[in-house]
């Protein structure tokens, strides 16, 4: 059912339902997102998605200004994965317009995206512990994730929406402090993880909230197209950087998480999982950093993208990104679409809703973890 | 005139006298105790949680909640215009009254209680599942769909709760012989009666933190699901009063608690009021404590948990309880 038709004064309905409007404004909608509930006492029967309260046209940007005054977009769409939309950006252009990127360069993107994605990662366990009711562990990841943004600020220089990569290399180099400063934060998130383990992953409520709550089959995942840890925590072992490796990953070794169950526990526990191996990613990359220069002797400033179409994938916090870019030969793309993972794996929600309880729609909600602006663009 | 009021005065019975300094000084002591618990809450959250909580205004920030009540107090009172109006404005009302009532039997020592009832026990209990009237009311004269869900639960909830809650207390009752919190402290006087009876206290303490709403049984105003549950609608005063009763009400069952299971203002070196303080402020900040450490329930557990575990649990401790007495005695 529409939304318009759900609202609509005429439209019958029986004594014992009711509509209940959750969001645009609402403490667990994570952002703007909108559901339409139809509700029987508490259980509900129907659910529909309304998108678009953030939408800023973004892709209709891209074609409006050229290939590096882009550069600063993709970090205000996942803004929680800034760096890694930052550094898919700048991967599609490379390739299209065949820049090479130094060795040095793109081990420091790497560590950088995978900064970033615990830092993503640990915000979404905060908020969705929250969400179960649990207010403390919100406070201990965000004291973590303040580290990470305190390494990353004299690097980066900024704190949430960051754009760190250019055409060619990164804007700036890292240093020793950076170095000893990340080295120390893994050992001391290495701790951290083990008593989130023992707080929150073995306690019987939080088990009990998530347990075979919105479990998506293997087979529903592939047909609604969900990637990331959603896909994985129902488990298919597919995760961009193994399957279609970029930049300087298949250097690493790390496992991909995956848990076969495809509940909301599932999805926590791979997304728990992957910090470990992200920490894994880092310290390799840290032993085997490169020395060299860190970008083009000099700048790109206008880039070429021979006339053609173009595609390129990566693996952001909630999923596959993927880039489609076709280009006219000209300063300006003629047309970029992204391909976010949070829209597509929002979409399975309405159909995993349906006949469960008020309450675990912000456990499964949560589970997905959407960023909407990431989904409206 | 003056010999009309001392005829007056005379003619009331010194008990009266008793009941009427008892309920100003506990109207008082409420204000000052929610205050307090606040404050107190605010710190304990903070500690748990990496932060230092309130320090800016007064003495380790004690002055803080007071400041947050003045703040209340000059806030404009909003009343939604599909609200039902008579009974929105009277559930605040509704939902302090019942708080206050308890504090006549409450035994803060042994000559420090405005009243020692023979059915002081009783008497708490029936004014404590008072307060649901007024959530409910509250909740459904607002007229929005979350307060109209969270009063729902809270009816539940406190239905629920309210059977382990009474059948842990009448197996204390079964052991000291009387209803009397007097005759109760006083039958705890070598050993508390949380060491004969620790499935009874267990069961107390767990019904008591869902009766009072209380994470991880906040059901009623679950924040992330139901906005504020069925105050989402209340602001100003009418809010803080709604606030007022729920920290009053964890000061009642924490001093029923005490009572009960934990000797009352009994205690080592000197029996008196500062052993029962210090006692229901220990429970108080145990609550506390799980409050900021774990998660909430899902509403079908809760009732599930309170239906096949904690009442059969908590009946057959008191037919336990019988058997065992009837025999030794």
């Amino acid at each position: 059912m529409t939304p318009q038709a759900m609202l609509d004064p005429t439209h019958t309905l029986s004594e014992d339902t009711f509509y209940l409007n959750m969001g645009p404004q609402h403490p667990s909608t994570h952002g703007v997102l909108r559901l339409l509930l139809r509700l029987s006492g508490e259980r509900i029967l129907e659910c529909d998605p309304v998108l678009g309260y953030s939408h800023r046209g973004q892709e209709h940007i891209a074609q409006n200004k050229t290939y590096l005054q882009f550069l600063p977009y993709p970090g205000r769409m996942d803004y929680l994965s800034a760096l890694m939309f930052n550094h898919a950006h700048c991967l599609a252009v490379e390739k299209a317009a065949g820049i090479a990127v130094p060795e040095r360069a793109e081990y420091i993107r790497v560590i950088c995206a995978e900064l970033n994605r615990i830092s993503s990662h640990l915000l979404w366990l905060g908020a969705y512990l929250m969400d179960l009711g649990a207010f403390t562990p919100f406070l201990y990841c965000f004291d973590d994730r303040e580290d990470i943004m305190d390494l990353l600020l004299p690097v980066t220089g900024s704190r949430l929406t960051y754009c760190y990569s250019r055409f060619g290399g990164v804007a700036k180099d890292i240093d020793e402090t950076f170095v000893t400063g990340l080295r120390a934060f893994i050992k001391k998130l290495r701790g951290r993880l083990k008593d989130y383990d023992k707080l929150v992953n073995k306690n019987v409520i939080f088990i009990n909230r998530t347990r075979d709550v919105g479990v998506i089959s293997a087979d529903m995942a592939r047909a609604y197209g969900l990637t990331g840890p959603c896909l994985r925590g129902s488990g298919v072992a597919y995760d961009v950087r193994r399957a279609e490796p970029y930049s300087v990953y298949p250097e690493f070794a790390f496992e991909i998480p995956v848990r076969s169950g495809g509940d909301c526990l599932d999805r926590y526990m791979v997304r728990f999982l992957e910090m470990e191996q992200s920490l894994r990613i880092i310290e390799q990359a840290l032993d085997r950093l490169p020395q060299g220069p860190v970008a083009p002797a000099k700048p790109v400033r206008v880039v070429k993208v021979p006339a053609g179409d173009y595609h390129c994938v990566y693996e952001s916090a909630r999923g596959q990104v993927g880039i489609y870019l076709v280009s006219d030969g000209g300063k300006n793309p003629y047309r970029m679409k992204w391909r976010v993972p949070s829209f597509s794996n929002l979409s399975v929600l309405p159909k995993l809703l349906v006949n469960t309880l008020v309450a675990d729609t912000i456990a499964i909600l949560g589970s997905v973890d959407v960023v909407m602006p990431e989904i409206d663009r | 005139m003056q010999g009309l009021m001392q005829s007056a005065a005379a003619s009331l019975s010194p008990t009266v006298w008793t009941m009427v300094l008892g309920l100003v000084l506990s109207l008082g002591f409420v204000q000052v105790n929610a205050l307090f618990l606040v404050w107190l809450e605010r710190k304990v959250a903070a500690h748990i949680q990496l932060r230092i909580g309130p320090d800016e205004v007064g003495p380790f920030g004690l002055l803080q909640t007071l400041m947050d009540g003045l703040k209340l107090f000059v806030k404009e009172l909003i009343t939604p215009k599909p609200a039902s109006w008579f009974l929105f404005v009277i559930s605040p009302v509704l939902v302090f009254a019942p708080v206050l009532v308890p504090f006549v039997v409450l035994p803060f020592g042994q000559w420090l209680q405005v009243s020692d009832m023979p059915e002081g026990m009783l008497l708490i209990f029936a004014f404590a599942s008072m307060t649901v009237f007024a959530i409910l009311l509250g909740g459904w004269s607002s007229n929005n769909k979350y307060a109209l869900l969270g009063a729902i639960r809270s009816v539940a909830q406190n239905v629920a709760y309210e059977i382990p809650l009474l059948l842990s207390a009448m197996s204390v009752v079964l052991m000291a012989r009387s209803m009397s919190f007097q005759d109760i402290v006083g039958a705890q006087q070598g050993v508390w009666f949380v060491f004969y009876q620790p499935v009874a206290a267990i069961i107390y303490l767990i019904g008591a933190t869902a009766e009072t709403n209380r994470a991880p049984f906040d059901i009623p105003e679950a924040e992330s699901e139901l906005v504020a549950g069925f105050h989402t609608e209340y602001s100003g005063m009418r809010f803080a009063l709604f606030f007022l009763a729920e920290y009053t009400n964890m000061f009642i069952v924490a001093s029923v608690a005490t009572a009960l299971f934990f000797g009352g203002w009994r205690g080592p070196f000197a029996d008196g009021p500062w052993w029962f303080l210090l006692k229901v402020y220990v429970l108080i900040f145990v609550v506390m404590w799980v409050r900021w450490t774990f998660p909430r329930l899902r509403f079908d557990q809760l009732m599930v948990f309170a239906w096949k575990y904690m009442i059969p649990v908590a009946l057959a401790n008191l037919l336990l309880t019988a058997l065992v007495l009837k025999l030794v005695a």
